[in-house]
């Protein structure tokens, strides 16, 4: 019997056109369920996408997370689910995970309102990064190295529509060298890594990090298995950065994750690995 | 097949094979995004970045 394979997305970018035509490769039937023509109606499992199993792949956070519930909610197995989608979509969330799960992080805070904004900064020492709760590829992260550049910060956070704006997260600075670790997860396994380089503070590759092919090590994989155990996460993107003094530090989680970049420097078929994870998740 | 920019209004043309969700750049400067829907195909003006795109 041939198994069919659905692929939930907003846009469609190299990442979920190469998924599709894996699925097709594994000799699968493909199901696309774009947000933008998709209606669920809830219960209504006769009526639902008829997949065996369902890729999350939306670009925005909001239509993930909702997709996946309803996609779950009509009975669907969806990778990730909505748990591990909500939690790796909400960064206060995440790094609660991660600390109760004993995953080394940066020292992480989170205020509710200006004043305790500056009175946290004071306590973590200058520079502190501040972050939205939301919202990925680096944007809207800040570097304060004072407490007059905290201000503008703030200052500029407060007229932001958005009930989000308001609450800061306020993390430790972490001088990385140069670089930081992304980590892919498929599974029980840690198929393929790279790392970000820059001489920016952000490294992210969408605001020109470089990608390097990195090994992973025994540390490294325990980590990153461990980090995705915690968020409940299937196949997930873990940025990792080397601390001086403490170490590896896991600082996010990606649940649709991108991986572009990382096939072009590794020349490894992440792609072809989801697949055949969300294949063999059917049987299971 | 051919439609319609719903930006300048003249011709674009649209692989057969093409998919839901598919970005197209039309010669006006227009990125339109094509939407599979009820058996029918049309383009619609993509949507910036929006505050919550992400991985």
């Amino acid at each position: 019997m041939v198994v069919r394979v659905g692929v939930a997305y907003d846009i469609l970018r190299w990442e979920e056109r190469a998924i599709i035509n894996a699925v097709k490769a594994a000799g699968a039937e493909v199901q696309l369920l774009h947000t933008e023509s998709l209606t669920i109606n809830l219960g209504k499992r006769s009526e639902g996408p008829g997949a065996d199993v369902v890729l999350q792949r939306c670009t925005s956070h909001a239509l993930a997370v909702e997709s996946t519930v309803a996609l779950e909610g009509m009975g669907l197995k969806v990778i990730n689910s909505s748990r591990a989608v909500s939690v790796a979509v909400d960064k206060v969330w995440t790094a609660s995970v991660l600390k109760s799960s004993n995953i080394p992080t940066p020292v992480t805070a989170v205020a509710f309102s200006p004043e305790a904004v500056f009175s946290t900064a004071e306590k973590l020492g200058y520079p502190v990064v501040v972050k939205p709760v939301n919202g990925s590829w680096g944007r809207m992260v800040c570097l304060a190295r004072d407490r007059e550049e905290l201000r503008a910060i703030v200052e500029h956070r407060r007229y932001l529509p958005g009930i989000n704006s308001k609450v800061y997260i306020v993390q430790e600075f972490i001088r990385k060298p140069g670089r930081d670790l992304r980590i892919f997860v498929v599974g029980d396994e840690v198929p393929v890594a790279i790392y970000r380089v820059s001489q920016h503070w952000i490294t992210n590759t969408a605001r020109g990090g470089r990608a390097v092919k990195a090994e992973v090590d025994e540390e490294l994989e325990d980590l990153a298995l461990r980090t995705a155990e915690a968020i409940g996460g299937e196949v997930l993107g873990i940025d990792v950065f080397e601390g001086p003094e403490r170490g590896y530090l896991v600082n996010e989680v990606n649940a649709m994750t991108e991986f572009k970049n990382t096939v072009r420097v590794t020349k490894y078929e992440l792609h072809s690995k989801i697949v055949e994870y969300a294949i063999s998740a059917i049987k299971r | 097949m051919r439609f319609r920019c719903p930006i300048c209004g003249l011709d674009v043309d649209v692989p057969d094979d093409v998919i839901s969700g598919e970005i197209v750049e039309h010669d006006c400067g227009a990125v339109l995004e094509v939407v599979m829907r009820d058996g029918g195909i049309s383009l619609k003006p993509l949507e910036g970045v929006q505050e919550d795109w992400g991985e």
